[in-house]
């Protein structure tokens, strides 16, 4: 089975797992209304790095200033989660995988000139990283929207299954930029306000900076603290490149993939995408209550960090992992309201659980959707 | 077990290794694929390089199956990689925004900023519930791609896939190397 060795977290609520769950768990958040920040003409609410403070803590890592702020941040997080091992990234053995939407993309701003304009490729800021590693495979980048995170462990399941890896280094981040941010908001998709995941009066998503990183491998024997990736599925809706699913045809259909025969009686919680836009959540409650899951409480993170984008599947994977050690599930910050039709179990509250099985659903842009199934101790 | 495949350049186009004759090249040879070959979705001008280049090689190579098209299926993933990700339409985008006095950012422009766009586009058209995915790698590498394609099928769902090489990097410049695999 494909187990979780260790992972980490760096978003401006910490550097780690651990301080990012204990800042979720208090219910904080960096959620910060910017007005003019990157000269755009409207406010917009983000979830942003120092900058300065990431380049000190880059520098210590003998990461300068040939590597851009979002290479600093991959690079960071999957340090961190590799220095938790005794893996040996130079080992052809081990693979890194990126998920990212937009990597380097503010470099083609005509006034950005301090690194190699084909850096933008995402390519070639993967392979700073495996670089940096002394790795010698090639990385693999995985660029499927906001599903991207958990595309990205599905891909990693498989690279272990086939046997060819030993180790997936699974790294998911996003930074934030003029380009990510005025495309948002061109949308009309953006609240200038913390977002409300679920709720009646939600007007829109915030965006936020983040890298998350799982490291995972391939295990016989299961031990009742081993986090399992037990089945992943991407499935679309096949009906329109912006917009989600009114039936919510591609979210029901991985979800019922990823469940298979078990009994939903087993799962703690359902980690939604959450993004507390309109649609995006009301297709959501619909995807689920279709799936036979309306009586498993659900959960959203967005209004702890925002949207973190490449980041957010690997991201709220771990702190579902997290909260499940903890034996609690996490409040959706921002929630008070129900207000997509069909019924949801929904707390603006933690609350306590003592099961030990969970789904992670995304949804994106390009009509896709993905799910995984995570269970500790393993068969679900 | 490929089945059939369809080569694109700006300059050749090629279905199951035989030459097809056009009078276009670039961007232009594109539009006079559609026009010839497909002509009954006008969605095909709104869309970005690369998803024009997924469209049109998309429709040559069903139609090379020969196959009933646009019956509802899950079975069937749509897997692409490239180099370039999505940067001819980041390119379109940007210059959208760049200039602070004529700062108009387009929706239209920034639904394509996306590499997977494509898939979806494929997607809608034939009627595929199924996987769609898209990896980037830093240069063509036919080992990579079978590799993956090959790691795809192990969703019990997946019994075909459309993929493979779909590079675009400005309106003229692009390369489409795309197949159709079942599981052995």
């Amino acid at each position: 089975m494909i187990v979780k060795v260790s992972d980490n977290i760096i978003s401006p609520l910490g550097m780690s797992t651990a301080e990012n769950y204990a800042a979720v768990k208090a219910g904080r958040s960096e959620l910060k209304r910017r007005d003019g920040l990157w000269q755009l003409p409207e406010p917009f609410t983000a979830s942003l790095m120092d900058r300065e403070a990431v380049k000190g803590i880059a520098a210590q890592k003998h990461l300068d200033d040939r590597y851009t702020f979002f290479e600093k941040m991959i690079i960071l997080s999957a340090e961190k989660a590799l220095e938790a091992t005794d893996i040996d990234p130079t080992s052809e053995k081990v693979l890194f995988i990126l998920s990212t939407t937009k990597g380097n993309v503010f470099l083609l701003d005509q006034r950005e000139t301090g690194f190699p304009a084909e850096r933008v490729l995402l390519g070639l800021a993967a392979r700073q990283m495996t670089e940096f590693f002394h790795n010698p495979n090639t990385p693999l980048v995985v660029s499927n929207a906001c599903i991207s995170g958990v595309c990205a462990q599905i891909q990693a399941m498989r690279e272990l299954e086939s046997g060819r890896f030993d180790y997936v280094v699974t790294v998911g981040a996003d930074v934030q930029s003029a380009f990510i941010v005025s495309g948002f908001q061109s949308f009309k998709a953006l609240s200038v306000e913390p977002c409300k995941p679920f709720d009646a009066n939600r007007t829109g998503l915030n965006l936020g900076d983040a890298a998350a990183t799982i490291v995972y491998t391939r295990k016989e024997t299961i031990d009742e603290n081993d986090w399992v990736a037990c089945r992943g599925a991407i499935r679309n809706d096949a009906n329109h490149i912006s917009g989600p699913s009114r039936t919510g045809e591609g979210s029901y259909r991985a979800l019922k993939a990823v469940l298979g025969d078990m009994n939903p009686e087993r799962l703690a919680f359902i980690n939604t995408h959450g993004t507390a836009t309109l649609y995006n959540d009301e297709m959501e409650s619909v995807a689920i209550e279709r799936a036979g899951l309306a009586q498993v409480p659900v959960n959203g993170l967005k209004g702890y960090y925002g949207h973190t984008m490449g980041a957010a599947g690997i991201l709220e994977t771990i702190l579902s992992m997290q909260a499940i050690d903890d034996n609690n599930i996490l409040a959706t910050r921002g929630f008070e309201t129900l207000g997509v039709t069909h019924p949801l179990v929904l707390s603006n509250q933690n609350q306590p659980t003592d099961k030990r099985a969970f789904i992670k659903l995304l949804s994106g842009f390009g009509g896709c959707n993905a799910a995984l199934l995570m269970a500790k101790g393993g068969a679900a | 077990m490929m089945r059939h495949e369809v080569d694109i350049t700006p300059n050749e186009v090629k279905v199951d290794g035989k030459v097809m004759n056009h009078n276009e090249t670039g961007g232009a040879l594109l539009t006079e694929l559609y026009r010839t070959c497909v002509g009954d979705y006008p969605k095909f001008f709104k869309m970005d390089t690369l998803c024009k280049l997924g469209f049109v090689a998309s429709e040559l190579l069903l139609q090379a199956e020969g196959a009933p098209r646009f019956e509802p299926r899950e079975d069937r993933a749509v897997v692409f990689f490239n180099r370039s990700a999505s940067l001819q339409a980041d390119t379109a985008y940007q210059a959208t925004i760049q200039d602070p006095e004529s700062f108009f950012p387009s929706p239209a422009a920034f639904v394509y900023t996306l590499p997977n766009i494509v898939t979806g586009e494929i997607a809608i058209r034939n009627k595929y519930y199924g996987e769609t995915s898209f990896l980037v790698l830093e240069e063509y590498d036919e080992s990579i791609v079978a590799r993956e394609l090959q790691n795809a099928f192990l969703d019990p769902m997946t019994k075909s896939i459309l993929g493979g090489w779909l590079d675009c990097t400005d309106e003229n410049h692009f390369e489409a190397h795309i197949f159709l695999i079942d599981n052995n």
